[in-house]
């Protein structure tokens, strides 16, 4: 670093005015990445300010960690080099939005409440049942890539997300996609900015596509003695005729699970698994969906299925929130928890789901019927001995997860002092050394989150 | 073109794997578009290990490289603009595997648009983007353009049904994108590549999703004496929260044109029909069909009829996806355009639309995907005719900076191509488009692949252009 800490402050107050950049201890805490802190916080007003910003850390070589409401930084590695905490908070107005051609255009540091109020006001919303939901900005929602139950059917920001602004690490304020729905006018560049954790650029606008509200929501859940008939319900529905929009897959042991089941209004007891699955249209399509989807539960094995029920409204309403945010709710109640992202073929799941239950320590795992699972370990506590035991079933996972070779598993949220000893990206993908000459493009100072990405982006 | 390498790449691929006779290579100056420029040589690999050998080739030669299924495309992609050579995937078109349980196909690059669809229809799914050229275009092509296509309102573009690619890089190197699982770990590469107008890499497979059928379709078609009550009706069926599967408009000109050709049953005397697919379980089709019939009726529809059997649905779709080629036999040439508005601006930029056409003394018909505003007008000319050629091109213009001024695009299905690269800053600032270029360089540094392609090579765009004038009516789409 060229420049000291108090000039670093007093150039950045500069540009957002001086209540807008800080380095004040207290203040610095709240941006900790697994117990590091930056040297500044700054609170950006606009593109333009972020842009000024950018240049004088690329000139510098300060490295700029965007943040939201700072609810996952704890997803991938900490920044090799962390001088500024760019809180996007500040830029948080809805630039557009219009209800009747279903497009919304908003700045990065809106809460999605905010957003999910404002659609509603037109019976419409954004698919975006993630976790965090009550307080996480829509920036750091699209940045960290999470995804939602509601993929089933409405498909991840990937498919939403209609074009994107960005500032690249070169303090340049660039832009891809449009505000229309249907566009093919240069290279997609948004799309690789999702999930990319601030390493490509700091978004400042993000143009979405809208949904219509549907008109009634019902929830059933069928209950099963074990997972075989719990994932053969899965496949019996995925060849089906039937458009659920959302199918979890929900099973846990350990005392310290309960409360998480009850909150999802299922039972985890006796290895039982269940699927929890949610229809949404006109009345008269929910009974025919209720119709069909308890037939094809009871046409399981008959000995395995312990019940099949329909959740009441006001009941599914909170159990479907709550499994939507459910790697959030553990993470709050267990800060040592570890949680495994694997993305697997379907027909893989039931191998996945062998090897999970011999986990020795307490675990819950959450399978989306599209294949994803969230998977997470559950130690008693933060004590040496149980991080030991933690570290030992995590690479064992790692190991078990290979055998689904078609699938990829990443450990996204663990105690900071596994990060060093396990590689919790697993093994490289084959084009990672495009990424590495893209990251180049974007960010040739390597100051944009630096190292915080899989294989050092 | 180098001697030698004419005989490297025939000694590669045999005689009949290379074309390099003038007569030869007439046949691949075009695609659908109007744009004309003639390659050196076509090739024909048989496997990737062909298409390998065959960039290590060219590029030893600095001998620029185009990609091409079946020409069907609409904005020049598959033109080798600067020469060199075309690569067709005509013998790659081999369905590696399907993957029922899983709902993934993997194919070669050449597999037609709708075989992959008919492959797969008796496990009850089907491969969901459906441009309207799909009987021929082929899935490489849907790739490379991230094609569309009247179903795209629901289900979505060809880039929400791509999960993988496997590349051959400028270099020779081949690359896996992405991965038959969802979210595979990593910048999303695969969204990046689609699109991208063969100007990153050639594809030697692509992994898809595939779709299950519904159980129930209802098509429906509403005919109107106004422009406006049709699109009226549109804005309303989305203000009601429907989405159907598509959602087509034609305006009164195109529907006699159409009618002429196809006897689809379209009343001649209409100002605009609409053609509403909905679908999904049988109690979905019948709810949302009848809805959609009340709100055509409260816009003053004349008639409302629902196809009452496949053969009566497959017509009505004939009539809308031969639109282009009944125009093809009222006139020596047609140029489609493929602007793209928010959906709400519909009433004003069909009326902007007639003004042009006037101005200029041209006919054009109005064919397009009214749920998403996706417009194609077309517009009649004869190439033979030098003004009315470039007065084709600056009505084309004129569209193009009026959707733009609506917030809209350049392009919704049919890519850029070489024809709209000189567009593109109308649509993007001088620094996009060198983010741009820096992320092509990555792929593809030394511009061998597609080039002249996509990305405006001079700037600004504000000079009149003039197009080297076609030899022969464009092909129908």
């Amino acid at each position: 670093m060229s420049v000291g800490g108090a000039s670093v402050l007093s150039r950045m107050a500069k540009v957002v005015g001086d209540s807008n950049a800080t380095s004040d201890p207290a203040q610095i805490a709240a941006y900790q990445i697994d117990g590091r802190s930056p040297a500044t916080v700054v609170h950006p007003g606009s593109s333009e300010e972020v842009v000024e910003i950018v240049k004088f850390a690329a000139r510098e070589k300060l490295a700029i960690v965007p943040t939201g409401a700072r609810t996952k930084l704890g997803i991938g590695m900490p920044p090799r080099q962390y001088d500024v905490a760019l809180d996007m908070t500040r830029m948080d107005r809805i630039v557009a939005y219009d209800p009747g051609d279903l497009t919304l255009s908003v700045e990065p540091g809106i809460p999605l409440h905010k957003i999910a109020s404002a659609l509603a006001e037109h019976r419409q919303f954004l698919p975006l049942a993630v976790l965090f939901a009550n307080r996480a900005t829509v920036g750091g929602t699209i940045a960290s890539g999470v995804d939602s139950p509601l993929r089933q059917i409405y498909g991840t920001a990937r498919d939403f997300v209609l074009g994107m602004e960005f500032v690249t690490g070169d303090g340049i304020a660039a832009k891809s996609g449009g505000r229309v729905v249907k566009n093919v006018a240069g290279y997609d560049i948004h799309k690789m900015m999702i999930g990319a954790l601030g390493t490509l650029g700091i978004i400042t606008r993000i143009n979405f596509r809208t949904f219509p509200v549907p008109r009634a929501v019902r929830t059933f859940v069928a209950t099963f003695r074990g997972p075989t008939a719990a994932l053969e319900l899965r496949h019996a529905i995925a060849k089906s005729v039937l458009r659920p929009q959302s199918v979890e897959i929900l099973a846990a042991t350990g005392s310290s699970t309960a409360e998480f089941g009850r909150r999802a209004a299922i039972s985890f007891e006796n290895n039982r698994w269940s699927v929890v699955a949610s229809f949404a249209g006109h009345d008269q399509v929910l009974d025919r969906d209720r119709r069909d989807l308890q037939a094809l539960a009871q046409g399981m094995d008959r000995s395995s299925l312990e019940s099949f029920t329909e959740l009441r409204a006001e009941v599914a309403e909170n159990a479907n929130r709550h499994i939507a945010g459910l790697p959030g709710a553990i993470l709050e109640h267990s800060p040592a928890a570890a949680i495994f992202k694997t993305s697997a073929l379907p027909t893989d799941l039931a191998g996945l789901a062998a090897g999970i239950q011999s986990i020795e320590i307490p675990w819950l795992v959450m399978m989306r019927g599209l294949g994803i699972t969230y998977l997470a370990l559950l130690p008693p506590d933060c004590s040496e001995g149980s991080l030991r035991v933690l570290k030992q079933e995590c690479a064992r996972i790692f190991d078990l997860l290979r055998k689904a070779p078609r699938g990829r598993s990443v450990l996204l949220w663990c105690p900071p002092e596994l990060k060093s000893e396990i590689n919790i990206w697993g093994a490289p993908p084959g084009d990672l050394s495009l990424m590495q000459k893209l990251k180049g493009v974007f960010d040739p100072s390597g100051i944009l989150s630096p190292g915080r990405f899989m294989g050092g982006l | 073109m180098d001697s030698r390498l004419l005989h490297d790449l025939t000694k590669l691929l045999g005689p009949r794997g290379v074309l390099h006779q003038l007569e030869e290579l007439l046949l691949y100056e075009y695609d659908g578009s109007v744009e004309v420029a003639r390659p050196d040589c076509v090739v024909f690999p048989r496997a990737t290990a062909d298409v390998v050998e065959i960039v290590r080739l060219a590029g030893r030669h600095k001998v620029p490289l185009v990609g091409r299924g079946t020409g069907t495309g609409l904005s020049g992609g598959a033109i080798a603009r600067h020469g060199g050579i075309i690569v067709s995937f005509s013998r790659m078109k081999r369905i590696l595997e399907v993957d029922a349980e899983n709902q993934r196909a993997t194919v070669q690059p050449g597999v037609v648009n709708a075989d992959l669809s008919v492959a797969v229809e008796h496990l009850g799914l089907h491969f969901a983007p459906d441009p309207s050229s799909q009987k021929a275009c082929t899935i490489g092509g849907n790739v490379s353009e991230n094609s569309g296509g009247p179903h795209t309102l629901a289900y979505g573009v060809t880039t929400n049904h791509v999960l993988s690619l496997e590349i051959v890089l400028p270099s020779g190197e081949l690359m896996r994108l992405g991965s038959a699982a969802l979210d595979p770990p990593g910048y999303d590469l695969t969204g990046l590549f689609v699109g991208s107008e063969g100007t990153f890499g050639l594809v030697t497979e692509i992994t898809v999703k595939l779709t299950r059928l519904p159980e129930a379709v209802k098509t429906l078609l509403a005919v109107f004496d106004s422009v406006d009550d049709a699109t009226e009706t549109v804005a309303e069926i989305t203000a009601r929260g429907i989405t159907p599967a598509a959602c087509e408009m034609l305006d009164g000109w195109t529907i006699r044109a159409v009618e002429d050709y196809v006897h689809a049953g379209f009343p001649l005397d209409c100002a605009a029909i609409l053609l509403i697919e909905v679908d999904g379980l049988r109690e979905v089709a019948e709810t949302e069909a009848k809805e959609v019939a009340d709100v055509c009726g409260l816009h003053h529809a004349r008639e409302v009829r629902v196809a009452r059997d496949a053969r009566e649905r497959d017509l009505l779709w004939k009539g809308r996806k031969n639109a282009f080629g009944a125009a093809g036999r009222l006139a020596p040439s047609y140029y489609t355009q493929d602007g793209v508005i928010p959906r709400t601006k519909l009433p004003a930029t069909l009326r902007r639309i007639g003004e042009i056409g006037k101005k200029y003394g041209l006919q054009i018909g109005n064919v397009f995907h009214a749920g998403d505003g996706n417009l194609h007008p077309i517009i009649l000319f004869d190439e033979r005719n030098e003004q009315q050629f470039r007065d084709t091109i600056r009505a084309g213009d004129e569209i193009i900076e009026f959707c733009i001024q609506m917030g809209g695009s350049i392009t919704g299905e049919h890519g850029v191509g070489m024809e709209k690269d000189r567009l593109m800053p109308l649509l993007f600032s001088e620094a996009d488009l060198a983010l741009m270029r820096r992320v092509r360089d990555v792929f593809n540094p030394e511009g061998l692949l597609n080039p002249g392609k996509l990305l405006p090579t001079s700037k600004g765009c504000g000079e009149i252009y003039v197009r080297p004038r076609p030899a022969a009516a464009a092909p129908s789409a």
